[in-house]
């Protein structure tokens, strides 16, 4: 029989408390998923930082390019009409 | 040519980034040498933290009462934690684990040196709180604006958590100190003998430390291992006094002129004599973790043949309910 010499790599997202993002935190490695979440409440939530955890095989995650000047974000850097302060409204209108 | 300019581009928008105090992430560009220095201090840093547990374990089953206990077990389970953030760290760099893990079972890789001293009374469990961690949180606080993200990111984790294996190690002196006066001279047996390698962890003397600069410009290490020592030292000395232990170091006084404490210089001879692996407890810890991977290894291969039957199991499941139209 085979055996793997090494388990898996996995990325672990923790949800601090209800109402929040769950936010990544790192990564460990496991055989599978089920010690992947039980040595991710070991690793990271030793002081209770979470009340959820998610696991996700770290080959999984597909991600753009790190480049800062990546053209992948250019259709948002134009246009500034997608925010609030581009609207000039005089300061005498109120609850705008 | 154009290769060469490319690449000069790339280190220049690279140093530009970490000029602007930005972080490095994973998958960005960054020079050879930067990513072999990255990998070589967070591995030893990593190792440092799992030898580490080794010291202080030694008093798990002789803890004076089940509060000391409890205590020692969270703080040895929080090494193991820390090195594991670490060792994440080092795999976003490319590193394998089983590759860095078996370069510290053989030695080619090394461990900060303090874990190569004995723990010879439970008075050394606190002062190594106090004193090993005090230093390595001088060391590691200005980790965590560390250029590399992952690494900075790791040393926040671990400099949280670091304050409470302080203060454990502060308080349980301070109840020694309130004891009789055998253990108050087990306290300052244990000061005597944790002090001088408590001031080699911050590394060699700035002129003897080459490759300090580099690090510097690439703002992987913030301060020089002089200036990280005279602040463990000044930060250190009113500690002392107020717990009522003294520092065995005979040249150690205020200087109102530099505005900081004199001192005298570590031996240095001993310090890479134990960095050579001479010192009292190097082959012993080495030993010990090597046993401890060995006979963790039956461990680690059923849990892989495991989770492969069942991944082989729920193949065959999703097949048969394929074959027979759908999920039941």
């Amino acid at each position: 029989m085979s055996v793997k010499s090494s388990w898996p790599l996995w990325e672990v997202f923790v949800r601090g408390k209800r109402g929040l993002n769950h936010v990544h935190v790192g990564s460990l490695h496991a055989p599978d998923a089920e010690m992947a979440l039980r040595n991710a409440r070991d690793l990271y939530t030793r002081r209770n930082e979470g009340v959820s955890i998610w696991v996700v095989p770290a080959d999984a995650i597909t991600a753009s390019s790190p480049d800062e000047k990546d053209p992948f974000f250019a259709p948002s850097g134009d246009k500034v009409y997608r925010h609030p302060t581009f609207y000039a409204i005089p300061e005498d209108v109120p609850h705008l | 040519m154009t290769g060469e300019r490319e690449a000069d581009t790339l280190e220049r928008d690279f140093q530009h980034t970490v000029d602007a105090d930005q972080r490095i992430e994973p998958r960005d560009w960054m020079p050879d040498g930067y990513r072999r220095t990255l990998v070589r201090q967070i591995a030893q840093h990593a190792h440092s933290e799992i030898i580490g547990m080794q010291p202080e374990g030694n008093w798990i089953t002789r803890a004076p009462s089940l509060r000391r206990k409890a205590i020692l077990l969270a703080k040895v389970q929080d090494e193991a934690g820390h090195g594991l953030y670490l060792y994440a760290a080092t795999e976003t760099l490319g590193a394998a684990r089983e590759d860095l893990t078996q370069k510290l079972l053989v030695g080619k890789q090394k461990y900060s040196s303090i874990f190569n001293y004995p723990t010879l009374t439970f008075a050394d469990v606190g002062v190594i709180g106090w004193l090993v961690d005090g230093a390595a949180i001088c060391n590691q606080v200005p980790l965590c604006r560390t250029s590399y993200g992952p690494y900075a990111r790791a040393m926040i984790r671990i400099c949280k958590e670091e304050s409470f294996h302080q203060r454990q190690g502060y308080e349980l002196l301070m109840t020694m100190m309130g004891g009789t006066d055998e253990q108050r001279a087990m306290v300052q047996d244990a000061v005597n003998r944790w002090w001088w390698p408590s001031l080699m962890m911050f590394g060699p003397p700035d002129d003897a430390s080459p490759n300090t600069e580099q690090s510097m410009r690439w703002r992987i290490k913030r301060h020089t291992n002089d200036e990280l020592r005279q602040k463990f030292v000044d930060m250190t000395v009113p500690q002392a006094e107020k717990l009522g232990v003294t520092l065995p170091d005979p040249e150690l006084r205020w200087n109102a002129e530099r505005g900081h404490y004199d001192f005298g210089a570590p031996d240095w001879d001993e310090f890479w004599q134990v960095v050579k692996g001479n010192g009292p407890c190097n082959a012993q810890r080495v030993a010990h973790r090597n046993r401890a991977h060995e006979e963790g290894a039956w461990v680690r291969e059923a849990a892989a043949a495991y989770a492969e039957k069942r991944a082989r199991g729920l193949d065959r499941l999703a097949q048969q309910q394929l074959a027979t139209g759908g999920v039941a």
